[in-house]
C-alpha cells in the first residue's frame, strides 16, 4: 500500500484521529422457528487514519464495506468496540452532546429538517439550539443562501422539496453553526448530474471559504474526482487503502486496452504475453496491456499479421480500477489481512 | 436540567406547528380521543346501571379513582412524546438524526410528534374527576385538599417513569412497544377499579414491585377514606412524590444505558 497508510502524522495538526478502532455487532439470526443463531459482524475492524484540518477526504468502498459505521463512530452515534478515536481531541462517544455544536452530518438518506413546515423554520431552530448569535446566524444564512441558491425555497414546506432541492437544505442546516468538521455520508445520492455538479462545487467553496474539514462517502467516483485530494478506501471493513485518487491506478496494477477492428472475424489475435485479448466480438477485438507499457509495439505486431481496419486505446478507468480492486479482495480468503 | 426542559419546549413548539398544517384532521382525532378515552368511563357507568357499589365502593368514589388515573396517564401520554414508538424511530433510522444534535436526547424523544390532540384524555379525566370531587362523600382537611394535585402529578411522574423505561428497552429490543403498552394502557385501565377487586398477590405487586398504586389507589384510599387491601402505615398516604422520584431515578438510569448499547441500523 502507498500513501500515507501506516504512516502517523504527528498529532499536533490532526484533527481526526482513529486509532485502531474496530466496530463488532452482534447480530442474533433467526434459524428455523425459535432457534436463533448468534454471531458477530467486524463491520469496522482495525482502522487508524488521521485527517488534518482543512483536509476534504473521499472515503469509498463497497457496500457493507463499513463507512457508514465509521462515520457513526466519528459523530459519537456509536460507540467503538475497541480502539481510540479523537475529534477536536473530544472522545464522540463519551461526549456526544459537546461535540455536536463543532461537527455539522449530512446523512444523503434521511433529513434532519422539519417535514411540514417551511425550511426557514428548521433554520430558525437550529439557531435557538445551537445557540448561534444572532449577527453570525444571519450572516450565514444568507451565504448559505446564496451559494446554495434557497432563496425561492425558504417558505416552501421541506415535503414539497424535490430531492435535490431537499438536500441542499440539509447540507445548509449543517454549516449554519460553523462546524470545523463536516461529515456526509452519501450526499449526492440519487441527485441528477447538475445538483452534483452543485454540491461539489458548493463542498469546495466552504472549504475554501473557512477552512472546514470534509469527510464525504459515495459511490460515485467524480465526487472524489471534484472534491477531494485524499481518497481512503475501506473494503470488509479494513482500510485499503489511503492517499491521493491518482495513486490508485498504481495500486490498481492499472491495465490499458487496445481495441481494434480486423476486416472479418479472426480467433483471438496472438499477442506476446502478459497482453491477452479479453474480449472478441466479430471483427473487433479487445487486448489488455500493461499500463507502462508503449502502445506502439502491440500495434505494429497486429498490423504484421492481421488486416487491421481502425483501432483506439483506452486509460485505465479509475471506476474499473476499484472495481477490480474490491473484486480481488473478495476472491481472496477473508483472514488475509491487507 | 434546564437545558433539556428549553430542547423540550423547542421541539414541541415545532411539532404543535408541523400538526397545525393538518387541522381538519387535528380536530377530528382531538374529537375521537376524547370519545374513545369517555367509552371507559361509559363502561363503569353501565356497570353501575346494575349495582350500586364495586367492592363497596360507591360511583363517585370509582369515578374519582378513574379520572385520577386518567388524568396522571393523559398527563404523562402528553409529556412523553414518542416514546411509546420509539422502537419504529429507531427502526427506521431518523433516531440517528437526534444524536448528532446538541441537546439531551431524552428531551428531544420526549417533545418528539408532541401532540395537542392529546389533550382529548386530559380534559376528559379532569372533568370526571371534577365531578367526583363533588360528588364523593369525602370528609375534607387541609392535608387531603392538597394531596389530590399532589397525586395527580406524581402519578403523572410515575407513568412518565414507565413511559421511559419503556424507550430505554426499545432501544434494546426495538420490537418490545407492545410490552410497554401492557404497563401503561394495562396499568391505567387497572387503576381505575377499586383495588379490592384484585387478587392480593397482583395488588402486592403494583405497591412493592412496579408501584403503580401510587399513582392514585393509596393516596385515593386515604382520601376517601377507604381501607387499603395491604397493612400500611399511615404516612405512606403522602409518599406518592417519593416514590415518583425513586421511579424517574431509575428510569434514568435505565435510558442511560440503553443508549449507551444503541446500535443504529446498517446503512
Ligand atoms: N446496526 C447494525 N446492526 C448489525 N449490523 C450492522 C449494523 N449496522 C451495520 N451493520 C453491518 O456492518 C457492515 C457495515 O455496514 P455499513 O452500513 O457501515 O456499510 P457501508 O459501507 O455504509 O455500506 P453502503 O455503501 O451500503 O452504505 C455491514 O455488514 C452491515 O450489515
Ligand atoms: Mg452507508
Amino acid at each position: 500500500m502507498s500513501g500515507r497508510m501506516g504512516t502517523t502524522e504527528g498529532s499536533e495538526g490532526a484533527f481526526i484521529e482513529v486509532d485502531g478502532v474496530e466496530k463488532v455487532f452482534d447480530v442474533r439470526r433467526r434459524k428455523g422457528l425459535l432457534r436463533r443463531e448468534r454471531h458477530q459482524v467486524r463491520a469496522v475492524d482495525s482502522i487508524s487514519f488521521t485527517v488534518a484540518r482543512g483536509e476534504m477526504v473521499g472515503y469509498i468502498g463497497p457496500n457493507g464495506a463499513g463507512k457508514s459505521t465509521t462515520i457513526k463512530m466519528l459523530t459519537g452515534i456509536l460507540t467503538p468496540s475497541g480502539g481510540r478515536l479523537r475529534v477536536a481531541g473530544i472522545d464522540p462517544s463519551r461526549e456526544r452532546t459537546r461535540l455536536a455544536h463543532r461537527i455539522g452530518v449530512v446523512f444523503g438518506q434521511r433529513t434532519t429538517l422539519w417535514w411540514d413546515l417551511p425550511l426557514i423554520d428548521s433554520y430558525k431552530l437550529m439557531h435557538r439550539m445551537y445557540r448561534i448569535p444572532d449577527a453570525r446566524y444571519r450572516e450565514n444564512l444568507a451565504r448559505l443562501v446564496e451559494l446554495l441558491d434557497l432563496g425561492d425555497l425558504l417558505e416552501v414546506p421541506v415535503r414539497q422539496l424535490s430531492l435535490g432541492q431537499r438536500m441542499r437544505g440539509d447540507i445548509a442546516a449543517a454549516l449554519l453553526h460553523d462546524p470545523e468538521v463536516l461529515y456526509l455520508d452519501e450526499p449526492t445520492i440519487g441527485l441528477d448530474v447538475v445538483s452534483k455538479t452543485r454540491v461539489r462545487e458548493f463542498l469546495r467553496q466552504v472549504n475554501a471559504e473557512r477552512a472546514t474539514t470534509v469527510l464525504l462517502t459515495t459511490h460515485d467516483l467524480q465526487d472524489i474526482e471534484q472534491v477531494c485530494s485524499r481518497v481512503m478506501v475501506i473494503d470488509h471493513g479494513r482500510l485499503v487503502y489511503d492517499g491521493a485518487l491518482a495513486g490508485l491506478h498504481e495500486v490498481g496494477e492499472g491495465e490499458r486496452t487496445l481495441v481494434v477492428d480486423l476486416e472479418r472475424e479472426f480467433p483471438p489475435v496472438e499477442v506476446p504475453a502478459p497482453a491477452r485479448v479479453v474480449r472478441v466480438d466479430g471483427p473487433r477485438q479487445w487486448v489488455a496491456f500493461p499500463a507502462s507499457e508503449p502502445a506502439a509495439g502491440l500495434v505494429t505486431r497486429i498490423a504484421e499479421r492481421y488486416p487491421l481496419v481502425d483501432l483506439s486505446v483506452r486509460e485505465p478507468d479509475i471506476e474499473a480500477v476499484i472495481a477490480q480492486m474490491y473484486a480481488e479482495r473478495a476472491g481472496r480468503a477473508p483472514t488475509q489481512s491487507s | 436540567m434546564l437545558e433539556g426542559l428549553r430542547a423540550y419546549r423547542m421541539i414541541a413548539g415545532m411539532w404543535v406547528r408541523s400538526g397545525m398544517t393538518y387541522r381538519v384532521s387535528f380536530v377530528v382525532t382531538l374529537f375521537g380521543n376524547l370519545v374513545m378515552t369517555g367509552l371507559d368511563f361509559v363502561g363503569i357507568l353501565l356497570m353501575f346501571s346494575q349495582v350500586d357499589e364495586l367492592a363497596g365502593w360507591s360511583l363517585p368514589e370509582v369515578a374519582f379513582l378513574y379520572a385520577a388515573s386518567v388524568t396522571s396517564f393523559g398527563l404523562a401520554h402528553l409529556a412523553s412524546g414518542s416514546m411509546q414508538q420509539l422502537g419504529s424511530r429507531i427502526r427506521d433510522g431518523s433516531f440517528d438524526v437526534l444524536l448528532v444534535r446538541p441537546v439531551p436526547v431524552l428531551a428531544q424523544v420526549g417533545g418528539d410528534r408532541f401532540s395537542l390532540r392529546r389533550l382529548g384524555r386530559l380534559a376528559q379525566g379532569g372533568a370526571v374527576l371534577g365531578w367526583a370531587l363533588v360528588a364523593a362523600d369525602i370528609d375534607w382537611t387541609v392535608s387531603k385538599v392538597l394531596l389530590v394535585p399532589l397525586m395527580v402529578v406524581s402519578g403523572a411522574a410515575i407513568f412518565v417513569a414507565v413511559f421511559v423505561a419503556g424507550a430505554a428497552f426499545q432501544i434494546y429490543a426495538q420490537d418490545a412497544a407492545e410490552v410497554q403498552n401492557a404497563f401503561t394502557y394495562g396499568g391505567t385501565t387497572m387503576l381505575q377499579y377499586p383495588p379490592a377487586v384484585f387478587g392480593k398477590d397482583l395488588v402486592r405487586g403494583v405497591t412493592f414491585v412496579l408501584p403503580l398504586a401510587f399513582v392514585n389507589w393509596v393516596p385515593a384510599a386515604h382520601v376517601l377514606g377507604r381501607p387499603y387491601p395491604l397493612a400500611l402505615p399511615g404516612w405512606v398516604a403522602f409518599a406518592s412524590p417519593l416514590v415518583a422520584a425513586g421511579c424517574c431515578a431509575l428510569a434514568g438510569l435505565a435510558w442511560r444505558t440503553g443508549l449507551r448499547s444503541y446500535r443504529s441500523v446498517g446503512s
